[in-house]
């Protein structure tokens, strides 16, 4: 099956054009598809050669212009971000399938041709190809936000969209600017023989920054954020947390790291200093927040801060912690929003002080919580914890003091974590709304239940996705290093003590 | 150069030209009751010309006062398609109106034909006479709906502020002519070679650009825009917005690029401070209207600053960049003007936005065909306007305007903003009272053409960007 990518990135939009000539079916299409396309995701991950750095499922056709043409392929890199999308795919279906009353075909279209936009996000090798999809993830997801989200809607949707696209144009006259440096707009031809000098490098690099700082989000640029977390349904939030926070750190890894490889280390110190900033300022703010989203909005950001620091360590191990953060991540925030609209479904409130003592009416919901909870600190035998620990080992290794100053968002972490935690579940059920809540319901199972599953075996057993992402990761690594000697002046040669 | 090749090179203004003749004829004698037929008649007449267009050769007719080339080429396919729907539209409108007239399909033939002249033109006295004749058809359309006072006083603004900027391209005609002594555009640019930029020809180069610049609608001349745009009846509008634009904007480039080369220091300061200044204004201007025609006018204004840009560039990739980009707007307008034509409500037309509220629950395909040509224009990727947009940045860059493109881009996402507000209203809004189901066969089948264009022609942008690269080589050769 040599098209094997182009058919997990077009399937779920074969579905959404479905949907509208079978209205009534909408969610049951939308269900089947996105779980077709989830297992022809794991077939992929099945049939992937993890030994090797090389792109493979790759794909070229002739397509806009010279030089820009339709290139599909995967690496240790996107590969497991494509599986975490088709993962959480019907997990939102599912969550969207009581909660969302009105105009459901719409839902069910938009969400599939989201997925279809995310999924060419991870597959696509070519610069122009994938700012298409990039950008064009936008629209459902404004519409998303917009037209099913809560009371602020409007302006959440609108703050979401324009931030995001201020920072991507700049990164379409950056893509422009290579394009016309290079003559070509192909990534892997981009990162194996260009050379920008290092003076363009500075911009190109300060241009991309731009759109995947806001996208990650990094302080200052991170505001959008807990607005569209609050405002959007359930299901939003989990792919706003688990997919689209993603999209940023795989266009560091993907465009920053390898492309302007001079710059990137030049503006290291700028990106410590932000995501530094990030974890522990976004820690504080996540203490004080009153509603349930929005904390864990505060501590998305602050756990991207891991990621942006372990990805600009450029070590071998803080770029690795930075993928599997971000795919931990991925799961966790996923599972927490839904962990929330459970209990929203119910109450139709976010806030924290509406609820408490949870655990007695709701023993099964409080043990799953309790599971995302606790890998969301970060706690040893979760995903949390790998992420994290090897973040802080890749910059224990560049510099001491940034990983002292990280280690302290590990501890606020926990603060607001179990705060949130005792704050909903312990205590007395003292509140009159609350005495009659139900627990989780076999449907809301089916949802929680394989997300514990995959934390816990994230947390004890790694190796799966080390095999997938190690050979890339190290190629990275020297690539990087390679260029780093080349923009010095020494004669290009492949650095050949990469750390492991 | 006998006469035969002349008239050869001109066949398709000829057909257009006589053609309008008989129409008017026809009209005169059977009166308005004919003016569905004249309709059908006139749309066989552009789609003739469009033909011959097609299948003729190069060639320059008059001793070189009109030419035929891949450029006239493309641009009179564009205009004639815009021509062509315009017609359609106009017929369902005022046959709804229960207000038709003959004369309608007569003028829009004739503007057509100062179109096809324009693009074609190359001497100041042909480009004139083009321009003229487009101009005197488009006064009289704006007025068209005489009951109404708002189209009117849209025709009257419109003439007198027309006259007068034709008044002062004449003027800067003249001026060149006096400095250069030929008014042929090639005589120009070798006189130019020979005796370099005098002071005189700079004045004369002004005021010709300051007269284009008014029908392109280009900041600082855009005055007449929003209010002409708002009084004219819809259709017209739609024909003001699409093929009058792409004729006076091929026009400028055809008079700048060919009798200018030797001057592109003195014309590209003043097209890159006019594009700028349109491009901001046409995003910041837009997001206060209320009325969706005004709102398009804007949006005109600001899309002729991104298309000027290309220009400023001076490159082929630029005008390579600036042709596909007209293809690309008046395609993309005349779907969001049949659209607009669609909001109807009691039998009456309106125009506000909000009437537009919860479109997408009471006609979800229009509502759909409505956002994505909005997204479209605001330059939202997978869509059409983004590869538009992304060629004339790329021609910008090239040529080293950076600030102009951040600029440029920037801009852009500020009029994302008005763009996404329709969206916002058509989709997130409680829904008002439905539009009338009735909106014509031409009206639902132009806006169906825009919108798979808009949407599928990321899939096959090749097509149209070989024409445009062809047509930008012939004017540069």
């Amino acid at each position: 099956m040599s098209h094997l990518l182009s058919i997990i990135t077009f399937l779920p939009l074969i579905g959404a054009l479905l949907i509208l000539f079978a209205r009534d079916n909408a969610r049951w299409i939308a269900l089947i598809f996105t779980i077709a396309d989830f297992l022809l995701t794991v077939v992929l991950w099945a049939k992937f050669d993890g030994s090797t750095p090389a792109f493979q499922f790759v794909e070229h056709a002739q397509w806009l212009a010279s030089g820009i043409s339709y290139h599909m392929g995967v690496d240790g890199i996107s590969m497991l971000f494509v599986v975490l999308t088709g993962l959480l795919m019907p997990f939102c279906i599912l969550a969207s399938w009581k909660s969302i009353e009105t105009r459901i075909p719409e839902y069910m279209i938009a969400f599939l041709a989201l997925e279809t936009l995310m999924m060419g996000v991870f597959t696509s090798l070519d610069l122009f190809l994938f700012y298409l999809f990039f950008e064009g993830g936008l629209i459902p997801m404004f519409l998303i936000i917009g037209v099913w989200g809560g009371k602020r809607r409007v302006y959440a949707s609108y703050k979401f969209f324009l931030y995001t696209l201020l920072g991507s144009v700049l990164m379409l006259l950056a893509i422009l600017a290579m394009y016309q440096y290079t003559g070509t707009t192909d990534i892997e031809t981009i990162i194996n023989t260009a050379h920008f000098p290092v003076a363009m490098q500075t911009w190109l690099w300060l241009a991309f920054f731009a759109s995947f700082a806001v996208k990650m989000p990094m302080w200052p640029v991170h505001t959008w954020l807990p607005d569209a977390h609050v405002e959007a349904p359930t299901a939003g939030s989990v792919i706003l947390a688990g997919i689209l926070l993603k999209m940023g750190g795989y266009g560091f890894l993907r465009f920053s790291l390898p492309m302007f490889a001079s710059a990137s280390v030049h503006f290291g110190t700028l990106v410590f200093v932000l995501s530094i900033v990030a974890i522990i300022w976004a820690s504080l703010v996540a203490l004080a927040q009153e509603d349930m989203k929005k904390l864990i909005a505060y501590s998305s950001v602050a756990h991207m801060g891991f990621v942006t620091m372990g990805i600009f360590t450029i070590t071998h191990q803080g770029i690795e912690g930075g993928i599997y953060q971000m795919l931990s991540h991925g799961i966790v925030s996923g599972a927490l929003f839904l962990c929330v609209g459970v209990v929203y479904d119910r109450m139709h409130t976010r806030e924290i002080a509406a609820y408490g003592g949870l655990v007695n009416r709701m023993p099964m919901y409080a043990a799953c919580f309790m599971v995302f909870t606790l890998a969301n600190v970060g706690l040893p035998g979760t995903g949390g914890f790998v992420g994290e620990f090897l973040t802080m080992l890749g910059a224990f290794i560049h510099n001491t003091w940034i990983a002292i100053f990280a280690a302290t968002g590990v501890i606020l972490s926990a603060a607001y974590a179990l705060y949130l935690y005792r704050r909903i579940i312990f205590g007395d059920l003292v509140k009159p709304a609350l005495q009659t809540i139900k627990d989780l319901s076999p449907r809301e199972v089916a949802i929680l239940a394989p997300l514990v599953v995959i934390t816990i075996v994230m947390g004890v057993y790694p190796k799966p996705i080390f095999d997938v992402t190690g050979a890339s990761v190290a190629n990275l690594v020297s690539q990087h290093r390679a260029a780093i000697a080349y923009d010095h002046g020494a004669p290009a040669k492949l650095a050949s003590g990469v750390r492991r | 150069m006998s006469i035969q090749n002349d008239l050869y090179v001109l066949l398709p203004e000829l057909i257009l030209a006589v053609g309008a003749m008989a129409l008017l004829l026809v009209g005169a004698v059977r009166g308005d009751k004919s003016a569905g037929t004249l309709t059908m008649l006139s749309v066989v007449l552009i789609a003739a010309s469009a033909y011959v267009t097609m299948v003729t050769g190069d060639g320059g007719a008059f001793h070189g006062a009109f030419v035929m080339d891949s450029f006239a080429r493309f641009t009179k396919a564009v205009i004639l398609w815009s021509s062509a729907a315009c017609v359609l539209m106009a017929h369902q409108f005022f046959s709804l109106e229960k207000s038709e007239r003959f004369e309608l399909p007569v003028l829009i033939v004739l503007a057509s034909l100062g179109m096809s002249l324009m693009v074609s033109a190359n001497n100041f006295i042909a480009l004139y006479m083009g321009l003229e004749l487009q101009s005197l058809a488009l006064y009289v359309l704006a007025a068209f709906n005489r009951e109404s006072v708002r189209s009117s006083e849209a025709g009257l603004k419109y003439f007198v502020l027309g006259s007068l900027s034709s008044g002062m391209m004449l003027y800067g005609i003249s001026m060149i002519y006096g400095f250069t002594g030929t008014l042929d555009f090639q005589g120009v640019a070798h006189v130019i070679v020979q005796n370099g930029v005098s002071i005189g020809l700079i004045f004369g180069l002004v005021f010709l650009l300051a007269g284009l610049a008014f029908k392109i609608s280009a900041v600082p001349f855009h005055m007449w825009t929003p209010d002409v745009y708002e009084g004219s009846p819809t259709p017209i509008t739609a024909f003001l917005a699409t093929a009058s634009k792409v004729a006076s904007l091929a026009l400028v480039l055809r008079a700048v690029v060919v009798p200018f080369p030797g001057a592109i220091h003195q014309w590209q300061q003043i097209i890159i401070v006019i594009s700028a200044a349109s491009m901001a204004l046409g995003a910041f201007a837009a997001i206060g209207q209320s009325n969706i025609k005004r709102l398009m006018a804007y949006s005109s204004i600001g899309h002729m600053g991104y298309a000027l840009l290309g220009l400023a560039a001076g490159t082929q990739a630029g005008l390579r960049g600036v042709l596909f980009y007209l293809a690309f707007y008046s395609l993309t307008n005349i779907g969001v003007f049949a659209c607009i034509q669609a909001m109807r409500r009691g039998g009456k037309p309106v125009e506000n936005i909000s009437d537009l509220a919860g479109l997408a629950r009471t006609r979800p395909a229009l509502a759909f065909a409505f956002m994505a040509m909005m997204l479209s224009l605001s330059g939202l990727p997978p869509l059409a306007g983004i590869l538009a947009k992304a060629f004339i940045f790329l021609a910008a860059l090239e040529a080293h305007l950076y600030v102009l493109a951040v600029f440029g881009v920037l801009t852009s996402v500020v009029g994302a903003y008005y763009y996404l507000r329709i969206v916002k209203v058509m989709y997130f809004d409680e829904p008002a009272e439905p539009f009338d189901r009735d909106m014509g066969w031409a009206v639902g089948a132009i806006a169906t053409i825009a919108t798979v264009f808009t949407v599928a022609f990321v899939l096959r942008i090749d097509l149209l960007m070989n024409y445009a690269g062809t047509a930008a080589q012939a004017l540069l050769k």
